[in-house]
């Protein structure tokens, strides 16, 4: 019974790793740069909804629409701002920035909604399943979590593969040159690609504060780069990879608190990472690809 | 692609050592948060200097003891006689920028400090104190390694062992529970401080601890490794020497696997109730140690947490009233002193050094402070516990 108790903490944990890591894989895939203020912006989102709903009283889907809506503009207004200028720079002065934008959101949430903590309405109400007799429960938003995230990766890899749009993005992600000299406007591509990163995160956050319902300037960043680990954990750039990256992640550190040490949990997960991009440096999904440099 | 994979697990590595090295998440410029524009010079006044985390992740601490002693200059200044000039800077609860803030502030002239709001820069800022020959009275940078071997840097807060064996004491002599559970945060001086002097305490006392386990700075989301571990070691009374931000959480989620224990927390765990939304049905029945009410009916503190509410717009939490109290115990020790605010401050180190274990204070977090020459104060914990959403005297 512990064992599946753990086991269901594990995949709710994973399952709110993996929402975000696809919002990390689906920009890195198309942009190739690693958006570390996506975590950011999920906090963005998790207070936008949480003042729709807490303080303006709006029933819970509106407010995760509102923050659906603020994040993708939010989203686009950073690409075009901070990353666009960069678009031929190196990869490193982009990272930095990125970095930097990281930073700017925290603070600038610090200004305008001060440091102190908020409790965050769980937007799905904080239902149980019980099973067993009560000795097993399985919360409702661990579910929604789940189900979200699978909806969500199942979306994403129809949208990449199937649309006009998804060619598009493929075709950007391959040769950005290429592209333009076929008629693909690239800017919009990219654009569009962080507006989806964004409203992915606005739901990121509103199910990352509905299970973990603390809300501060900090809240995006752990969760960020927990996030950003399963991404290249499962193989960066790829869709499902990030789901099963997540989803493990969120397994091994619960039973690495469980089962070895409360004290060196974060450290077996990153063993673990380290092992398996020495085995597998393109992570477990992740395509092996040479390239031409 | 080889090359690029270097790159994403240096970045993986570097993340986390830099997420490893403690609490603060941003990296604001330290400058430009002082305050300083409510003091008018009119009459030559002291120079009064702390460092707090102003920004990051433990800003509301700074913010909250700066705001606190903000008001008590702002009275004093309006009495006339003893005047005060206040300048906080920025420390975001780093011990290296906390040096580097006190430093700026020895450039603008401190004549006394209020050393650093929280522990871990307490510590770093208090050698500099001690070394400089500058007074220094910290309102809650808690730690023993704060005042330990300085004789010229004193605590307004109760220090953590204190703590730690009073809250055995109290669950023994109340008999709140027989079987303990502890979980604690295992990177911050603070939580660990508290934990030692228990479990240690707690063995005196032939207390049983049935589970201790651990989070991180990192890993203060889940807890339900650790509430599971407690509950299958079958603990009545979970013991949270914390801050009450994870507390919030750790009180969530064990309602959510049905788990009822009892809970005590320790200072850290005053503020819950001014959580904003929080359900504080989940706290009911939470004791804790604090040394401060803001719901107390006397008039100090009624017309301090008025005053608060008024600047600031939210309550204050003991951290406002343990700055105000400092500027308050520094107003009486200069008046006893006569103390002058042109002489250096080296030499109202020595006065102060000489008149603090002597003086006896009133303030908002206790009646008849008095302090000894290590600089721990007299302070004893108070229990409280939260009924009905506030606070009510378990004595």
């Amino acid at each position: 019974m512990t064992f599946l108790s753990f086991l269901i903490s594990g995949l709710s944990l994973g399952s709110v790793y993996a929402i975000i890591a696809l919002g990390y894989t689906m920009v890195y895939g198309i942009a190739k740069m690693l958006n570390f203020a996506h975590g950011d912006v999920i906090m963005v989102g998790a207070y936008v909804c949480f003042f729709a709903t807490t303080r303006w009283d709006l029933p819970p889907t509106v407010g995760v629409l509102l923050a659906m809506v603020v994040c993708t503009v939010l989203g686009v207004l950073i690409e075009r701002l901070a990353y666009k200028p960069l678009r031929s720079a190196s990869s490193l002065a982009v990272i930095i920035t990125a970095i930097g934008v990281s930073y700017f959101l925290q603070n600038a949430a610090q200004l305008l909604w001060t440091s102190n903590p908020k409790v965050f309405t769980s937007v799905v109400g904080n239902s149980l399943i019980k099973l067993f007799d009560g000795r097993l429960t399985i919360s409702v938003i661990a579910i929604i979590t789940i189900t979200a995230c699978i909806v969500i990766m199942a979306a994403l890899t129809w949208f990449t593969g199937k649309t006009k749009m998804g060619k598009a993005m493929r075709a950007c992600s391959e040769d950005k040159g290429a592209a333009q000299l076929m008629g693909i406007d690239v800017n919009f591509t990219i654009s569009v690609t962080f507006a989806i990163g964004s409203a992915l995160a606005a739901i990121a956050g509103v199910l990352l504060c509905s299970a973990y319902p603390t809300l501060m300037p900090t809240t995006g960043a752990m969760p960020g780069i927990k996030a950003f680990t399963a991404a290249v954990f499962g193989g960066i750039g790829s869709i499902p990879g990030a789901m099963i990256g997540g989803l493990l992640l969120g397994i091994i550190e619960i039973f690495g608190k469980g089962y070895i040490s409360t004290q060196l949990s974060d450290a077996i997960v990153f063993a673990v990472l380290i092992i398996t991009l020495l085995v597998k440096p393109a992570g477990l999904l992740g395509k092996q690809t040479t390239e031409k440099v | 692609m080889k090359k690029i994979f270097c790159v994403f697990i240096s970045f993986v590595l570097i993340i986390g050592l830099m997420s490893g090295c403690g609490g603060s998440d941003s990296a604001s410029s330290g400058d430009g948060n002082a305050t300083g524009k409510n003091e008018e010079p009119v009459a030559v006044a002291f120079k009064l200097g702390g460092t707090g985390p102003l920004t990051g992740g433990a800003a509301i601490y700074g913010n909250a003891a700066k705001n606190g002693a903000q008001i008590a200059v702002e009275e004093i200044n309006a009495q006339g006689g003893i005047q005060f000039e206040l300048k906080y800077e920025d420390d975001e609860h780093d011990a290296e920028k906390a040096v580097n803030a006190y430093n700026k502030l020895k450039d603008w002239g401190i004549q006394i400090s209020l050393g650093s709001v929280t522990s871990t820069p307490g510590v770093a800022t208090s050698a500099e104190t001690f070394s400089d020959r500058i007074f220094a009275l910290t309102p809650s940078a808690s730690a023993t390694a704060v005042i330990e071997g300085k004789d010229n840097v004193y605590q307004m807060c109760f220090a953590d062992p204190n703590q730690g064996s009073a809250s055995a004491q109290y669950i023994v002599d109340k008999k709140l529970g027989t079987k303990i559970a502890v979980i604690y945060k295992n990177d911050d001086v603070y939580s660990k401080g508290i934990y030692n002097t228990f479990a240690s305490k707690a063995k005196e006392l032939n207390l049983e601890i049935v589970s201790t386990t651990t989070f991180t700075e990192d890993s203060q989301t889940d807890f339900s490794v650790q509430l599971a571990n407690a509950k299958s070691n079958g603990a009545d009374l979970i013991f949270l020497p914390m801050y009450y931000t994870p507390a919030s959480l750790i009180l969530q989620q064990a309602k959510s696997i049905g788990y009822a224990p009892k809970y005590f927390g320790v200072d850290g765990m005053d503020g819950i109730l001014t959580l904003e939304n929080f359900d504080t049905s989940l706290a009911e029945g939470v004791m804790l140690l604090t040394p401060f009410n803001a719901d107390s009916t006397d008039e100090r503190t009624v017309s301090f947490v008025k005053k608060y509410k008024e600047l600031f717009n939210e309550t204050p939490n003991q951290f406002a009233a343990d700055g105000y109290d400092c500027v308050y115990a520094y107003k009486e020790a200069l008046e006893t002193a006569g103390c002058t605010p042109d002489m250096s401050a080296a030499e109202i180190c020595e006065k102060m050094v000489e008149i603090f274990p002597d003086i006896t204070f009133d303030g908002l977090t206790g009646e008849g402070v008095t302090w000894a020459a290590t600089g721990e104060v007299s302070k004893s914990p108070k229990g409280m516990v939260i009924e009905n959403g506030a606070y009510v005297g378990m004595d």
